[in-house]
């Protein structure tokens, strides 16, 4: 985080935490989209070091958006502030407005329980709990009483699994350790996880890097048919996987969101040269 | 001084020899003009394990034999009639072995004693010059045997890997004999107590009194396991009542809710409480919680013993928190943190985790934290022994005082004992029986600590 200092070119506004340090570059999109989520000037601050400088962003519902970026630029760090994960770093500060349907993620006053089921995650390793496939998916529908009756938690585990695209493969040993799956289904029963709680939103913070390309594969396409129904974010250090599977792309870089726009624009016709540079793979 | 002296030439010996062997290996390296197999310290290095190997094993075997020829030759001056009376030889050995050594004897010896300790310096004498001259032998035929070997080919470095594996062998082989040989030496001696006693009455007996005083087979006394056993076990139980869950628990805030400066300091601290003697420990049962409990009792109507299984069972848990808390946050930090992100991704709270994923994650760890603290438990002596009470009986009531297998082993092995009777025998088969209740649970534990690694790894 060293590089903060050194990199960047554009003048520090007065107040760091109030602006991105630069103009974010902003580039129209054809189709008109409902906007979920809506970032105001977020700033994230671990102890003394701002990792993410005024970032502001429209999430658009039922599609998919991808933060790309090099390692150690904020995109994950901005992600977790979705579902308040920051909260759970000891030291760590989120500033700015956060507003998802209108209602202000980054309100001390709101219930990050009750936000969490709203908005769920999928992290970078499969981490599947050290229990059974079932006991995984009637996790989350237990703790928040959507479910206690055995046929409501049967029906939740069966419709979860089935758009994970995981009931075919597994609903022979439901009771058998998640654990012992293979690393692309482990990730798709974190994913099943997730939908059982019916959220309105899924952050998936670089969901592949730790699979095969045939199970990245198979996620990929999961994720596809999942934003019919959700909206989705996810973070990717594969240009090619956001190519694939998003339809807006935010470039971030050191801390600040850069360029952001359709991802077929971005790709095609980047026009911040530090974005070219990533996307062509001059580094990264 | 003389020592020192001796350590000295051994060390400049050596030195020289490492000296020596590295330097060779170099001359022949440009003797030859080709490249070492391994660098000149290893050369050196094997020489000295030329020089100093066969060397120790020489003196080993020495200090092994001298004393028995030593013994053989002053009882060979020896009149019949001491030879024939075992104390008495003992004792006049040991006098000649002390005229010999210059220190002189309680009134005039006999002349057999003074032709003894004069024949018994010879031999020492000579003994010793033997053992120079065949160490300095040994020493330099070993260093020149393995000079011969120094050539470019020779995989020095190898050799000196083997002996260093030889050295570690060695460590963990005697850790490992000696626990045979306290085993062995138990089981002989448990053994000759079970031809007095007929092991169902020691292992199934109710009642506990051996009878000192008497002498011979006839009314030796009962030498029933069950009062002591019973009452081991309930202390135990006390003691686990107490110190698991305020252990667990402490484990959980130090390992999930306090800070790291917190943690820092209060982790550490716990951990004393773990290096405080037993026997500090003892004292505080016997005289402050005893007295307390007792006083307590009475405001509730209750008849407690200040000496009782409830006061060293309260006291042992005490002392075993630390125990249980350091293990189990080991256990608890072990968990991956991905499984704390899911658990509170899907809006599970910081107890709800750690009671559905963290707890159930480390569960078979903490079962074995909490054999391996059933085994220390079982093990304790000075705390029972000063707040337990020390009566053997077989009693369900836990505030009165009873008796366990520890306090019984101390109890039968003070005072004067006579090694030949069931009296004091029995500590031998009551050890025996703790030790392998102990054993047990430790193989059971590390089974189940052993199992549980293996899931994250």
């Amino acid at each position: 985080m060293a590089a903060v200092d050194t990199a960047v070119e554009a003048p520090k506004t007065k107040n760091p935490h109030a602006h991105n340090r630069f103009a974010t570059i902003r580039r129209p999109d054809p189709v008109a989209r409902e906007t979920k989520i809506e970032a105001k000037d977020v700033s994230v601050i671990y102890g003394t070091k701002e990792a993410v400088h005024g970032v502001s962003i429209d999430i658009p519902a039922q599609a998919v958006t991808a933060f790309i970026g090099p390692s150690g630029c904020g995109k994950s760090t901005f992600l977790r502030c979705f579902n308040r994960m920051n909260d759970t770093i000891p030291g760590c500060r989120v500033l700015g407005q956060l507003n998802m349907d209108g209602e202000d993620l980054n309100d001390h006053a709101l219930d990050v329980v009750l936000l969490r089921a709203r908005v769920g995650m999928v992290f970078q390793k499969p981490n599947p709990f050290p229990k059974s496939i079932y006991e995984n998916i009637v996790y989350g529908p237990r703790i928040h009483g959507l479910a206690s009756k055995k046929a409501d938690l049967d029906e939740i585990v069966e419709r979860s699994l089935a758009r994970a695209g995981l009931w075919n493969e597994v609903k022979d040993r439901l009771h058998e350790p998640g654990t012992g799956l293979s690393g692309g289904q482990q990730q798709r029963l974190c994913i099943a996880r997730a939908i059982a709680v019916s959220p309105e939103v899924i952050l998936m913070d670089e969901p592949c890097s730790a699979l095969d390309p045939i199970a990245t594969g198979t996620v990929e396409e999961l994720i596809h048919e999942l934003k019919q129904n959700y909206t989705i974010i996810i973070v990717t250090h594969s240009m090619s996987q956001a190519q694939r599977v998003s339809d807006r792309t935010a470039y971030f870089h050191l801390g600040d969101l850069v360029e952001e726009g359709p991802t077929k624009t971005i790709f095609e016709d980047p026009q911040e040269p530090r974005t070219k540079d990533y996307i062509s793979g001059v580094f990264g | 001084m003389n020592t020192f002296i001796t350590l000295a030439i051994v060390l400049i010996a050596l030195s020289f020899v490492y000296t020596w062997g590295a330097a060779a290996s170099r001359r022949v390296a440009s003797q030859t003009g080709e490249k070492l197999h391994s660098r000149p310290p290893y050369y050196g290095l094997y020489l000295v394990l030329w020089c100093a190997i066969p060397a120790a094993i020489i003196f080993i075997v020495y200090s092994l034999i001298t004393p028995t020829i030593e013994t053989v030759i002053i009882q060979s001056y020896f009149p019949q009639e001491v030879l024939n009376d075992a104390a008495e030889l003992a004792n006049q050995t040991r006098q000649v072995e002390s005229i010999a050594g210059g220190f002189g004897m309680f009134g005039e010896p006999a002349p057999y004693q003074v032709q003894a300790a004069a024949a018994l310096k010879n031999v020492e004498w000579i003994g010793k010059m033997a053992l120079v001259a065949l160490i300095a032998v040994a020493a330099v035929a070993g260093t020149l045997v393995a000079r011969t070997r120094i050539s470019p080919e020779f995989r020095a470095r190898n050799r000196i890997e083997t002996a260093i594996e030889m050295l570690l062998i060695t460590c963990s082989a005697i850790a490992v004999l000696t626990t045979v040989g306290i085993v062995l030496s138990v089981l002989g001696e448990a053994v000759r107590f079970f031809t007095f006693v007929n092991p169902i009455d020691f292992f199934l007996g109710t009642s506990w009194n051996p009878r000192f005083s008497t002498t011979g087979h006839g009314g030796q006394g009962d030498f029933g396991l069950l009062p002591l056993l019973w009452g081991t076990l309930m202390i135990t139980i006390i003691a686990m009542i107490v110190a698991v869950p305020i252990g667990l628990m402490a484990a959980v805030y130090l390992s999930e809710y306090a800070g790291p400066k917190f943690r820092f300091v209060a982790k550490p601290m716990l951990e004393v409480l773990a290096g405080i003697p037993t026997i500090v420990y003892g004292i505080f049962a016997a005289f402050t919680v005893g007295p307390f409990l007792s006083t307590m009792g009475d405001a509730v109507g209750l008849d407690i013993n200040a000496t009782s299984a409830f006061t060293a069972g309260i006291v042992m848990g005490i002392m075993i928190i630390p125990f249980v808390s350091s293990l189990s946050d080991d256990i608890i930090s072990q968990v991956p943190q991905s499984l704390r992100d899911g658990s509170y991704g899907l809006g599970a709270t910081r107890s709800e985790t750690i009671r559905r994923v963290i707890l159930p994650a480390a569960l078979p760890g903490i079962v074995g934290a909490f054999l391996l603290a059933v085994s220390r438990a079982i093990g304790e002596t000075m705390i029972v022994v000063l707040a337990a009470g020390n009566s053997p009986v077989l009693t369900a009531n836990p505030f009165e005082a009873v008796s366990t297998v520890t306090v019984t082993i101390v109890n039968q092995l003070t005072g004067d004992t006579d090694f030949a009777s069931p009296q004091s025998l029995v500590a031998f088969a009551l050890g025996l029986t703790l030790f392998v209740i102990t054993l047990c649970l430790n193989v059971v534990a590390i089974y189940i600590v052993r199992k549980y690694r293996e899931q994250y790894e």
